[in-house]
């Protein structure tokens, strides 16, 4: 019952969605399903909660190690719920002066604004500009011109990133016009429009046709791990 | 020689770091303090991107999509900064969306920094709305294409659409003529292109700016699924340059404001590290063939 529900739900839904694609008819069936669909995908965010807090109160239990670092995410994941959940700081909406709680949770002068602007943007902003760090790092340390293969996608590499700034430029910009195409920030243009999109559309038509035969196991039901192991 | 393939075998990564601090930090403070950009040629996608847009008449609406957050903001807010300016500028009728949970707040200031400073003129709910975030995904997509009003049924502020002018005659997604999303993943770009672009027959167009990593697995769409491309802060460069070079001023002595020129002033700090990326390739196969020379050497 366990599985056989589940496995189910995800059989019609998915051949309502199918056949509303092909057939007219059954359009607002998948336009039901699509609405079921957006409901359950706002429940996952409470699953979600949920989960994130039984994660990291096991850890701090258990006092695994970094148990500190669960107890702050605990800690500012509570903190952003109630201020957010309770519109602490906003203030009263103009539209809706009658109604309480009518103003926007991220209003300007809200705390959960607040916590947007000053602690949100500056550490995911952070983790991203880190990757520079340490692109450069296994750029020293990982790329080698080991074999024919390797040199090729050196050379593509130095193209692109010398085309895609202004050293592409100032390197080819000399070149006559009648070997405009060689100029890097050119040629950079050439090997991203031909030879990726032509390497791209081979791996897009493939996995196509594997998400294709994928999705018709699941729909048959003989494929059903995407249940788990119903531990 | 020897003394400098020792040095190069045991760089600490530090090091790196610090060179990667300096290439950016550098071009930073030069932009910063003199004010001036390298030049831009804008490439086909780009240009195609802007020749979608101008070719819309005033009062035309079209969809945005703001499919990121915070994180990817130094590459595509500058793309939405210039996106917005043009639509604002051409009194296209703007409908935001989002379809990423911090989507609403990158609006809001977007419409804050271009429409209420440069552009009071336009009126919210009539002009421009923002429609806030759905969860979904790709089923918020599919739902549009059937009935836009299940999808979005209120705006950001709480006001049920069918109250708001701007969305005057929209029942579907099909309806805006020009579909502009600024994607930096799922849901993004590519699932726009397969269940809206694909779906709608050729109804509706849709321009994209994205993200570097997405750029590549986007091309093959272009020109016909993707009628533009922006990629990376690269396109948002050549975008804008074509931007303000239309809307300036005619006192051509007048200062484009530096919120116009992000992208531009980007490209400084891009060029450092690009430089920095191929020396330290350079240097790392310098001592991985001299390791590989003195080991042959050894063995015989």
């Amino acid at each position: 019952m366990k599985r056989l529900v589940p496995m189910w739900i995800a059989i019609i839904a998915g051949f309502v969605m199918l056949l509303s694609t092909f057939f007219p008819i059954t359009e607002s069936l998948g336009e039901t399903v699509g609405e079921i669909f957006n409901v359950v995908a706002a429940i996952a965010f409470v699953l979600g909660a949920g989960s994130l807090a039984k994660v990291n109160l096991a850890k701090i239990s258990r006092r695994d190690q970094g148990w500190g670092y669960a107890a702050i995410t605990l800690i500012c994941f509570a903190i952003t719920l109630v201020v957010g959940l309770g519109k602490i700081g906003v203030p009263q909406s103009t539209q809706f002066p009658l109604l309480g709680w009518s103003g926007e949770k991220d209003a300007e002068g809200s705390i959960f604004g607040w916590i947007y602007e000053f602690a949100l943007v500056p550490i995911t902003s952070t983790m991203f500009a880190l990757l520079a760090f340490y692109v450069a790092s296994a750029a020293f340390r990982a790329f080698r011109a080991k074999n024919l293969e390797a040199i090729l996608l050196l050379s593509t590499a130095f193209i692109v990133l010398l085309g895609r700034t202004f050293a592409g430029v100032v390197l080819t910009g000399w070149l006559p016009d009648w070997a405009s195409g060689l100029r890097l920030e050119n040629f950079s243009v050439y090997i991203m429009q031909v030879f990726n999109t032509a390497g791209n559309r081979a791996i897009i038509i493939g996995i196509a046709l594997g998400v294709t035969a994928t999705s018709l196991r699941i729909l048959l039901g003989v494929d059903r791990s995407w249940m788990g192991s119903g531990d | 020689m020897s003394k400098f393939i020792t040095i190069l075998e045991g760089l600490d990564r530090r090091w790196i770091f610090l060179a990667m601090a300096i290439s950016v930090a550098g071009p930073i403070l030069f932009i910063g303090i003199t004010g001036k950009t390298l030049p831009e040629t804008p490439t086909p996608t780009a240009r195609a991107v802007y020749r979608e847009i101008e070719a819309l008449s005033p009062g035309t609406p079209v969809l945005i999509s703001f499919d990121f957050d915070p994180a990817s903001g130094g590459e595509l807010t500058p793309m939405a900064t210039s996106l917005v300016h043009q639509c604002a500028a051409r009194g296209l009728r703007m409908v935001f969306i989002a379809l990423w949970p911090l989507g609403p707040q990158l609006i809001d200031e977007t419409i804050k920094r271009v429409i209420l400073a440069d552009y009071p003129n336009l009126k919210e709910g009539v002009d421009y709305v923002n429609l806030g975030f759905q969860s979904g995904n790709e089923a918020v997509m599919k739902v549009m294409l059937t009935d836009f009003a299940k999808a979005f049924p209120i705006t950001k502020n709480g006001v049920a659409v069918g109250d708001v002018v701007a969305l005057k005659g929209i029942e579907r997604v099909d309806n805006f003529p020009l579909l502009i999303t600024i994607s930096a993943g799922y849901p993004g770009a590519k699932e726009w292109i397969q269940y809206v672009i694909s779906s709608s027959g050729g109804k509706i167009k849709m321009v994209t700016g994205c993200t570097g990593v997405q750029t590549p697995g986007l091309y093959p769409y272009y020109p016909v699924q993707l009628s533009g491309l922006l990629g990376a802060i690269k396109g948002a460069a050549e975008y804008e340059s074509l931007v303000n070079s239309s809307l300036a001023p005619k006192d051509t002595s007048a200062a484009v404001p530096a919120k116009y020129l992000e992208a531009q002033r980007r490209m400084g700090p891009q060029l450092g590290a690009h430089l920095l990326m191929i020396a330290l390739i350079i240097l790392g196969n310098i001592s991985f063939f001299a390791q590989r020379n003195s080991k042959v050497r050894a063995t015989s």
